[in-house]
């Protein structure tokens, strides 16, 4: 429960569209609520503004240009996102940014979702410029050390969307902008590798990164998502799975689960390859001799009836799994006390 | 949750997970939220960012300290006088608020005994924390409303768990801070569906919608829906069910989804008594060690690869669905369980699918009737949610308390201590932990490569000061003992434990934890205090070979 009052909504046109928006909220974010695009890096709406990227300049009537990401909106308010000189500042901007970076679209894993993609289609770029302006074939090693996503410098556009997402949304701090100038770059304290630092690998940077600088390991687009719950701690975050053919190939945080709206921790956004292991029970097993072997479900429902079928009453015990789901709960219970006679019931919760 | 049952009249969160943040102060005690409840840690700082008050108790130097005003390190197991302590100082400065006493309480007078029997001395001396760090947190936690309770197994894992929970809900009622937004008592529950299991009644003494089994009327109800006869006599919990395996009373055993050969306290007794079983099935996702000793194993489906619902801390009821097929010849758990019913002559076993059973338990808890498959589409409902036209409720006790007469009980409470505690033998306590890598014993997160990395094995953390003793060097390996087992694991140093307390988490087969900790029940909840166990850290001599 938010205990903030509704906020009041505020009039303003954004080019020739008259729109509405929340009191409070910035010229950007009001746009891009309401499908009207404005170039940017470094905005992401779970966090603060920070205003570094400089793409979202608008034109405010009377006012001039202005970084809309950090200016409110105002009753009445007339905003242009595109001047001629607007339009020149940012495709100087992205030129830039695309100088030093690797040309390798197809084969990278933010292909046709990356941020700096969409600004650069937008502002348009000149490729004979961009030649002239690449400044040197600055290749910098990746740090592949941490097993669920690898981290790629030359990609890094230094929004610090993952610097502020790890400060104040995971609250880790593990990483920051580190060195100056040219050399700027995210890193972690000490410039260890990320799997040495305080990080705690949530992976909420990574979901956040605008470019491929951040990306997930062995993730694969999938060809359909399924709304469910993460199979771990009793929070019951809302995730969103990937999936392709019969596998599980990416997993992200439901935005529109009121627990967790969008954000995971290490488990529940890295932790389903149990799912597929190899170690996975796939038969009835049957102990004989002190061996496992497989049968069939007939034989290993015969075997279970024999088995309890002459020990109900106070002889026979059910633990049900808190990890299970309520129809397993309910049927498990249902089963001990109905068929088997039995209270002797419980599961894992006093643990 | 035996205590809150007793004092408020239900067992459950009383607020929300988004209330947290809204918060003006929170008291988090026995938990280690940014490993256990990532996300709730996510709220607290979030709260803490918006200016509200943060006062962490706990043994051990957690990293949610960082963020408090207040950070009481309590000594293992001493929560109760910790709060007797607040109270007597809320108490005696006159920041009660009598008007939600008078108005919504009943029995005021058996916690001012107790409180009158308690002085602010006695809670320092016991806890350990300066009487006037304990002053600051009453008076924080009294006068920044709405104030918010978070507590998880640290309170709940000992001989006087019910105590520690009676103790925090009387906090709450004495400064009205219950049935609000962003207060009351809130236990965070460690395992996804924890709520759901005892919603469903998968537990010794109730029936789904914490119904008694004892009670005539409940159980004809019952017997009526399934079209059987039951036994009124409560069941055997948990630990009980594992002594009278042991002394041969109980012959066949049917365990779904849990791994008490890891988890269960006193771990060597779990698995004698599993052992000497004449019939266990065990019904899991592997070869889990408790399925190592059984007689019959069950492929069970993973939670990607079946339809059904989990409730969460906060008593909402979610919808999980079937992403993928399941692996090989493995069944929903249900389908499972209902086969063998119908093979054994069950009625009332034929669900074709997970949305039947839903169904027929909603129209048998009243706190679940309003709620459908349907419904849930939309996103999850909280319970108590009595009819199709009912939103749910997202804050409990705002009008009446869920006991008979509508008010809410006070409880006496008494401190007492840990059952077991250091000695010359055994010089330090233990307390069991979690990692934000692994997941209970790990049946799950163990099958994770990248996890594995991440959380690479069990690590004994202790203070550099007691290390130097021994003396054991950060990494070296050393065997941990108590009075029931031992096991060998690498020492970590730390200072977030203080010196005479070390932790270890429980994820790890190759160091099963839970031989060591200690299986005195608390006498109401029947929970094993494996927060506190006297043992021994010695080095490991070379060539000797690990447990
Ligand atoms: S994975 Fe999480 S903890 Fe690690 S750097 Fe990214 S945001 Fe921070
Ligand atoms: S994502 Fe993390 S915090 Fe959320 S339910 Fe899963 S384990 Fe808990």
């Amino acid at each position: 429960m938010d205990d903030r009052p509704p906020a009041k909504r505020i009039r303003l046109t954004i080019d020739s569209a008259s729109i509405e928006a929340a009191e409070g909220s910035t010229v950007l974010a009001a746009a891009l609520e309401n499908g009207i695009y404005v170039p940017h890096l470094c905005h992401h709406p779970d966090l603060e503004p920070a205003g570094v990227c400089r793409l979202c300049l608008v034109d405010l009537a009377g006012k001039g240009i202005v970084v809309s990401c950090k200016t409110p909106v105002a009753e009445g308010m007339a905003v242009r996102t595109e001047t001629p000189e607007i339009a020149s500042i940012r495709r100087v901007i992205i030129e830039l940014l695309l100088a030093n970076h690797p040309w390798d679209c197809l084969s990278c894993g933010r292909n046709t979702d990356c941020k700096l993609q969409q600004a650069a289609r937008h502002a348009g770029v000149d490729e004979s410029r961009l030649k002239r302006l690449r400044r040197t074939d600055r290749v910098l090693p990746l740090d592949r050390s941490n097993p669920f996503f690898t981290r790629d410098p030359n990609k890094c556009v230094l929004c610090g969307v993952c610097v502020r997402t790890c400060a104040s949304i995971q609250g880790t701090g593990a990483i920051d902008f580190i060195r100056r100038g040219f050399d700027t770059a995210v890193g972690t304290l000490g410039g260890k590798p990320i799997a040495e630092s305080s990080c705690e690998s949530c992976g909420e940077c990574a979901a956040r990164c605008p470019t491929g600088a951040l990306s997930i390991k062995e993730s694969e687009v999938p060809a359909r998502e399924v709304k469910t719950v993460c199979p771990y701690c009793g929070c019951g975050c809302g995730v969103v799975l990937g999936v392709r053919m019969d596998r599980i190939v990416g997993v992200r945080g439901d935005r529109e689960n009121p627990v967790n709206r969008g954000r995971l921790c290490v488990k529940g956004r890295f932790g389903h390859a149990f799912v597929r292991h190899k170690d996975r029970l796939r038969m009835p097993l049957l102990k004989r001799n002190g061996k496992f072997e497989e049968i069939s479900w007939d034989d290993a429902l015969d075997a279970a009836a024999a088995g309890f079928g002459m020990r109900r009453g106070d002889a026979f015990a059910l633990l049900a799994s808190a990890k299970s789901a309520n129809e397993d709960a309910y049927a498990a219970q249902k089963f001990a006390r109905s068929v088997m006679g039995s209270n002797n019931v419980d599961h894992c919760a006093r643990l | 949750m035996a205590g809150l049952a007793a004092t408020f009249g239900s067992g459950a969160m009383t607020n929300p997970i988004s209330d947290v943040a809204g918060a003006r102060c929170l008291f988090v005690i026995g938990s280690n939220t940014t490993q256990a409840h990532p996300i709730v840690a996510h709220e607290i700082r979030e709260a803490v960012r918006r200016g509200a008050a943060l006062i962490v108790a706990n043994p051990k130097r957690i990293d949610l300290a960082r963020h408090a005003s207040i950070f009481l390190q309590i000594k293992p197991g001493t929560d109760a006088a910790l709060i007797l302590g607040m109270m007597r100082v809320i108490a005696d400065e006159g920041l009660k608020d009598t008007d939600f006493i008078n108005r919504r309480c009943e029995g005021y007078e058996k916690l001012a005994e107790s409180l009158a029997a308690f002085s602010l001395e006695e809670a320092a001396r016991i806890t350990g924390v300066p009487g006037r760090q304990i002053a600051d947190a009453a008076r924080l936690y009294a006068s920044m409303k709405p104030a918010s309770i978070l507590y998880a197994m640290g309170v709940t894992q000992h001989t006087c768990g019910t105590d520690n929970v009676l103790a925090l809900s009387d906090l709450a009622l004495l400064t009205g801070n219950v049935g609000k937004p962003s207060s009351g008592v809130n236990p965070l529950r460690g395992q996804n569906n924890v709520q759901g299991a005892c919603d469903m009644g998968a537990l010794p003494n109730v029936l789904p919608g914490y119904r008694r089994v004892d009670d005539p009327e409940a159980r004809r109800i019952f017997e009526a829906a399934w079209e059987c006869d039951m036994p009124g006599k409560p069941g055997l919990t948990h630990a009980e069910i594992f002594d009278a395996a042991l002394a041969g009373k109980i012959k066949a055993m049917y365990v779904i989804g849990e791994n008490p050969v890891l988890s269960e306290a006193d771990a060597n007794h779990a698995k004698k008594a599993l052992e000497s079983l004449e019939f266990l099935v065990v019904q899991d996702l592997t070869i889990t060690e408790t399925a190592k000793l059984a007689h019959l194993v069950l492929p069970a489906a993973a939670n990607a690869e079946r339809d059904g619902t989990f409730t969460n801390t906060e008593r909402r009821i979610q919808r999980i669905r079937a992403a993928v097929p399941p692996q090989g010849q493995a069944k929903p758990d249900w389908r499972i369980t209902c086969m063998i019913a119908e093979k054994l002559g069950g009625r009332g076993f034929g669900y074709g699918e997970a949305r039947e059973i839903f169904d027929e338990a909603a129209s048998l808890i009243p706190a679940y009737a309003g709620v459908s498959y349907e419904r849930l589409e939309a996103g999850g409902i909280q319970w108590p949610c009595p009819a199709k036209d009912h939103p749910g409720t997202p804050i409990l006790h705002v009008e009446r308390f869920s006991r008979p007469n509508g008010k809410a009980a006070f409880a006496a409470v008494r401190y007492r201590p840990p059952a077991e505690t250091p000695d010359s033998e055994y010089p330090l306590v233990l307390t069991t932990d979690r990692s934000i890598f692994h997941f209970h014993t790990g049946t799950m997160t163990r099958k994770s490569d990248g996890l594995n990395l991440l959380g690479r094995e069990e690590a004994v953390v202790m203070n550099p000061a007691d290390a130097a003793r021994i003396p054991a060097a950060d990494g070296e390996m050393v065997r941990v003992s108590s009075r029931r087992g031992e096991v060998q694991a690498r020492v970590k140093l730390s200072d977030t434990c203080p010196a005479g307390l070390v932790s270890m988490t429980f994820h790890f087969a190759e160091a099963p934890t839970n031989v060591l900790t200690n299986s005195a029940l608390d006498p109401v909840a029947k929970i094993p205090e494996t927060k506190v166990c006297a043992v021994r850290v010695e080095r490991t001599q070379p060539g000797r070979a690990g447990t």
